[in-house]
């Protein structure tokens, strides 16, 4: 499975990238490569130049500004796990990465490659969505911020122009004390997701004063539960009121394909909803993660 | 006496080479004026071929020649032949090397390309023209063998490859002396090879010298190099055929495929050595796999649970064309009984040919299938009844006192099926002690309490390893004092080389290092079968055996005269023959092996032959049968389906061990490769015959995180059958995993009256039979 | 025309300089060019790791890396574990001694991948190598062996 010629090209800043984007219609970025590159050998995509972005310089930094953690889209999602900044100020990022592929290929694997490749059952996306994310891209006509409810354009297609690169994702910040669990239900270990399910919550005394539950693998984009979260608002840590959401969750619209059909993933959906909601729970009532 | 090997946890000889990346595999071996072929594949399931245009494809630069079945000359525009015919066999359905007019299976080889490099060789295949009239493909067979069925084959009569039937006792008195008959029908896919290291084949003619030679990463090299000298019209001597370092081989490995004709004709043509190496790609719709079997059964028995009868049939998957004869269909049936006295059996099996990849024995061969069956009717009278299953296995074992016995099948070659020797209660003693069956109950209600649903299931099975006619040894001493030890016995990981080391070592009083180990090549050794259906060990060990023994002999009788010593004063000892008593009264092997092959003008001793050597092909009389019992501890998840094994126990005999440690590797390996089969292997294909599983994200093997430890005891009852007593080890982990994983599965969703009726068991189907529990 | 690029690349401590053409994958390039075919391909999509090297002395699959991507950097492979004078690495070791290995096949990736991971958790339990090797497929050990290999070389490596 050996990929069809191309012409390679590794420039050095993001303004070659935007260059090279603009010069040829026919381009694949190559980021951490563990997407990219099984579709080149399977000859799956057949580009005429493939632009590696490696080499790239102020694209991998993890930046903390107060308000929101600002990552570079090529910080490799082996140093997210290592980054101090991601261990306290969203936690949640761990859990998720320890899903992501196998130790080997979060070492070249990126947070900004999963983000463009968007497969609908990529952990990384559905994490972007329960925190509204903003994806900023630099193109042609300068930068431009995107908010991660418009980012997934259509099945595996971010809306990037054909000449902008994604250069940094803005997270930001639930407040330290939070609850938040990611859990997901693969076949095994490092698989992408059937259904996976991201929960951040706060509180406000003994209710829950704000909730984001984002569902990923059901559609081609994440889902946000914008009814269920609702429904958390002024409740308690109660598990009566986990399980309405999670039957709320279970009417996600859900697509069916030759592996899983639609009702059972969203009998995960709702199975995993409500273990991610009594996990967020049980954390912020133990004031576990930064604070 | 001399060190003892045989039962050591010796450490293996082929280790050393393989852990600093120095293994010799298929693709590691070139040569400087190599080229690289890669194969068109038709990309329909069924379909003629009006035309093929490769003009565009010969004229890229790079590409040295592109062929399709006319090109390869015109002695060779013929189907390949049936290299296992048998009168079951009622339309003989096999491969032209590169397909003619017809193509049968999305994967089968329609042209080769050949060039500078792979890439550029793929690059090619994407500029090949290939005019299909798209037919329609057969996928489902419960529906081919319906009047009016959709043809898999244009030019066949029906989608009927032949009928089987195993028959003996009298049904109809069983069936009527019952106080029961249960009846069930389930579906069993069995998945693919994938051995790490895929197919390859590298071919180099040499007419004016050695003549044709081939590296293949094969199981049987004397299969393939009869097969292809055969077909060419050319002797056998004039055909060298190698398997070198091979990744695993499972059963797909053992056949003639297409390539190892078309890669040997090109290289002809070419005047150079061609290499071709399948991608993984490839693998998936090339290699020979398993899938579907359809059984629908009955099962008389008492109210105590003894059975006295099963009969049905076996829809029985056969793919495209038929390059393993009926040996898979044939080992699905021929284990029936199983480990019980069953006096009477009566299924039948269709073999039905559909527009996939061919099937092939994978690990297990059909007697996963078959034990499977059994099985599960034991676990369907102990859950109707209410016995204990393992209550159910006791009263129905066949016991020791009872062998050798005849089960009443028959085997392939038409030989009884005979049980010769094992102790099935004992092994289920152990199993059911080493997985603390006994207070499963507890941990099951304890684990209730809290939500969660544990379930054991248990499965006992017996194999039939060893097949012959043989697999010998040659032993020579060389006169540097080295042993070189020859065997046409293919390894692909069962560590070969070290068990006959071993053997040789003791048996010869020398060491293993000092051993030059040859195998896998027919240019080296006259001739062999194959490593396939556990029967390496049982043929192997008794052939070093006795050629180390021979050679012990004559040695020690030409050390004797040259000692001037009665023979019963010598021993061997690290190559050397000394006087007991005397030790500095003695002569090593290797000058012994000098005076067998005197200079010019010398003699050989009188009353000696020349070389210090000997040959033997000692084997099993019969087929040594390995048993076990196998235990198998779950937890389901009902929220997902999720289904996770805490514990697996499996009590095993295969005899005498010769390498406990190569043994357990075996069982351990075999029972992840029979839990892949049970929770997820499948290789889907849509209704057009496309497959659909085509990477190892979408088609899954189990990974070392799924995976619980396996607890192994083992029981030796030696076998009768051959001089060591000696049973085969290498299907015995896989061919019960199943059938334990999917009775635990039920037992812990006994309360939704979950009754699994195929497997992969898959997350999805579990949750919908609870679903339909809960609600029905 | 083929589009090729001259790369620097350090493997196994020794300095190559080559063109390479750039669609050519590490693994190939390394098996090829440096003719070092320890580094196996069992299935260029970068799941069964058995391709696995190491860059700059972290774990990746050379299935999933261009040669091109290697320019500049440190590559080990499975021919780089042992000492200069061929003495083992402690994992060789475990896996020699514990029958981790049948075919043979999976276990460049295997060591490459261990070799990494217990560099930087050199303390694991049974649970931490069955994750760290979730990333490499064997066929034919059903990786007990493996893990029991795993953890004896890591007690070693600890000088326990």
């Amino acid at each position: 499975m050996k990929p069809a010629a191309f012409t390679y090209h590794d420039p050095k800043t993001s303004n070659e990238v935007i260059e090279l984007l603009s010069q040829h219609e026919d381009a694949k970025i190559l980021a951490g490569g563990q997407s990219l590159i099984p579709m080149l050998n399977m000859r799956f995509v057949v580009p005429d130049h493939v632009i590696d972005i490696n080499g790239v310089k102020d694209l991998d930094s993890v930046f903390d500004n107060g308000e929101s953690l600002e990552i570079g889209a090529m910080t490799r999602q082996s140093n997210l796990s290592k980054s101090h900044d991601v261990k306290t100020k969203t936690p949640i990022f761990l859990e998720a990465l320890g899903n992501v592929g196998h130790f080997q290929t979060r070492n070249r694997g990126t947070l900004g490659g999963s983000l463009c490749h968007l497969d609908p059952a990529a952990e990384i996306p559905c994490l972007m969505a329960a925190y509204d994310a903003v994806m900023i891209a630099q193109g042609s006509n300068g930068l431009r911020e995107i908010p991660f409810s418009e980012w997934p354009l259509a099945y595996m297609m971010p809306s990037l122009e054909p000449d902008e690169l994604l250069i940094k994702v803005r997270v930001p910040y639930w407040r330290s004390h939070h609850g938040y669990s990611f859990v997901e239900f693969a076949r095994r270990h490092g698989d992408f997701a059937i259904i996976a399910v991201a929960v951040l919550i706060e509180m406000d005394g003994k209710t829950i004063s704000r909730a984001s539950i984002s569902v990923g693998g059901a559609d081609i984009r994440p889902i946000r539960l914008f009814e269920a979260e609702e429904g958390l608002i002024g409740e308690n840590l109660d598990v009566r009121v986990f399980k309405s959401a999670a039957e709320i969750a279970r009417k996600v619209d859900a697509m069916s394909d030759a592996y899983v059909t639609s009702s059972y993933r969203q009998r995960l959906a709702a199975t995993l909803v409500e273990r991610a909601l009594v996990q967020a729970a049980e954390r912020v009532s133990r004031g576990e993660n930064n604070a | 006496m001399g060190v003892r090997y045989i039962g050591a946890e010796v450490q293996r000889m082929e280790d050393p080479r393989l852990i600093t990346g120095h293994g010799r595999y298929v693709d590691d071996i070139v040569f400087g004026d190599m080229l690289h072929a890669a194969f068109l594949r038709s990309s329909q399931a069924h379909a003629k071929i009006r035309s093929i245009d490769t003009s565009k494809a010969s004229a890229l630069s790079g590409v040295k020649k592109v062929f399709t079945l006319a090109d390869l000359g015109p002695n060779y525009e013929r189907r390949m032949n049936q290299l296992y015919p048998a009168p079951v066999i009622e339309q003989n359905k096999t491969q032209y090397p590169l397909a003619k007019d017809e193509v049968c299976y999305v994967g089968e080889a329609i042209a080769v390309v050949v060039a500078d490099s792979r890439a550029i060789a793929e690059d090619a295949l994407a500029l090949i023209v290939v005019d299909y009239e798209t037919l329609q493909a057969v996928i489902d067979v419960r529906t081919a063998l319906e009047d009016g069925a959709q043809l898999a084959h244009s030019d066949a009569t029906s989608n009927l490859m032949g009928k089987m039937r195993s028959k003996f006792g009298d049904i109809e008195d069983a069936f009527s002396k019952a106080d029961h008959v249960f009846s069930a029908g389930f579906m069993q896919h069995r998945g693919g090879c994938h051995s790490m290291e895929t197919r390859g084949v590298i071919a180099r003619d040499d007419p004016w010298g050695d003549g044709l030679t081939l590296w293949t990463s094969a199981q049987s090299p004397y299969l393939i190099r009869r097969a292809l000298a055969n077909w060419l019209g050319e002797p056998e001597e004039r055909v060298r055929v190698i398997a070198p370092d091979v990744g695993g081989g499972f059963g797909p490995k053992a056949g003639f495929y297409p390539e190892e004709i078309v890669i040997p004709l090109v290289a002809r043509i070419m005047e150079c050595p061609v290499k071709w190496i399948e991608d993984r790609q490839e693998h998936f719709i090339s290699t020979t796999t398993q899938r579907d079997q359809y059984w629908n059964l009955e099962v008389a028995c008492k109210s105590d649970g003894k059975i006295l009868g099963l009969k049905g049939k076996v829809t029985h998957e056969n793919g495209a064309y038929i390059p393993y004869g009926i040996l898979l269909p044939n080992s699905s049936l021929t284990p029936l009984p199983g480990a019980y006295s069953i006096p009477a059996i009566d299924v039948g099996l269709d073999i039905v040919f559909t527009n996939t990849v061919p099937n092939s024995p994978v690990r297990g061969a059909g007697r996963p299938c078959g034990i499977y069956a059994v099985e599960r009717m034991v676990q369907l009278v102990s859950r109707r009844l209410g016995i204990d299953p393992a209550v159910v296995r006791r009263r129905n074992f066949v016991r020791p006192e009872q062998m050798p016995y005849e089960t009443g099948a028959k085997l392939r070659g038409g030989d009884p099926v005979i049980y010769d020797s094992g102790d099935y209660e004992a092994l289920l003693d152990k199993a059911l002690e080493l997985s603390d069956y006994d207070s499963f109950k507890v941990r099951q209600s304890e684990a209730r309490k809290e939500g969660r649903y544990l379930g054991i299931g248990i499965s006992s099975c017996i194999e039939d390893t060893g097949m012959g006619p043989y697999e010998g040894t040659t032993v020579r001493v060389e006169a540097s004092g080295k042993i070189v030890v020859k065997t046409g016995a293919a390894s692909q990981g069962q560590g070969h080389h070290t068990m006959i080391s071993m053997i040789v070592a003791e048996n010869l009083g020398v060491t293993p290092e000092d051993i030059i180990f040859e195998s896998a090549d027919t240019g080296k050794f006259p001739h062999g079968i194959g490593a396939i259906g556990s029967r390496i060990a049982a043929n192997v060990a008794p052939s070093a055996f006795d050629a180390a023994s021979k050679v012990r002999a004559k040695a020690l009788k030409l050390a004797a005269e040259i000692l001037e010593t009665a023979e019963a004063d010598l021993d061997i000892e690290a190559g050397i023959v000394r006087v007991n008593g005397a030790p500095d009264v003695s002569i090593s092997l290797g000058e012994l092996a000098i005076k067998l092959t005197p200079p010019s003008s010398t003699r050989v001793p009188i009353g000696f032959d020349p070389i210090l050597e000997a040959t033997s092909f000692d084997g099993s009389s019969g087929s040594p049968i390995a048993s076990g019992t196998n235990v198998a501890e779950v937890e389901v998840d009902t929220g997902t389906g999720e289904v996770k094994i805490l514990r697996y126990s499996v009590a095993h005999d295969c005899g005498v061990m010769i390498n406990p440690m190569i043994v357990h590797g075996q069982i351990v390996g075999g029972v992840v490769h029979g839990i892949g089969n049970a929770l997820f292997e499948r290789m889907i294909y849509d209704d057009q015959g496309q497959p659909l599983t085509m990477n190892y994200g979408e088609y899954l093997l189990p990974l070392a995180s799924e995976m619980p430890r396996i607890d192994v005891t083992h029981i030796e009852t030696p076998s009768p059958l051959n001089s060591l007593g000696v049973k085969g080890a290498g299907e015995g982990g896989t061919i019960p995993a199943a059938a334990a994983i999917i009775a635990a599965i039920e037992n812990a969703l006994e309360e939704f009256s979950v009754e699994v009726d195929y497997y992969p068991v898959d997350p999805q189907y579990l949750t919908s039979l609870i679903e339909a529990g809960v609600t029905g | 025309m083929p589009d090729y690029r001259n790369i620097k690349v350090v493997v196994n401590g020794v300095e190559h300089e080559l063109d390479v053409e750039t669609r050519t994958s590490l693994g190939d390039f390394l098996r090829q060019e440096i003719e070092l075919t320890g580094t196996h391909l069992g299935c260029e999509h970068g799941v069964c790791g058995a391709c696995t090297v190491l860059l700059d002395g972290e774990a990746v699959r050379s299935c999933l890396m261009l040669a091109v991507q290697a320019n500049g950097h440190e590559i080990t492979t499975v021919e780089g574990l042992a000492e200069e004078d061929g003495s083992l690495h402690p994992l060789q070791e475990a896996f020699w001694k514990h029958h981790g290995l049948q075919c043979g096949f999976c276990t460049p990736g295997m060591l490459t991948s261990l070799t990494a991971y217990l560099g930087e958790n050199p303390e694991p339990n049974e649970r931490d190598i069955r994750e760290a090797i979730s990333g490499n497929i064997c066929r034919c050990t059903g990786y007990q062996s493996i893990v029991d290999a795993a953890l004896d070389a890591a007690k070693k490596m600890r000088g326990e």
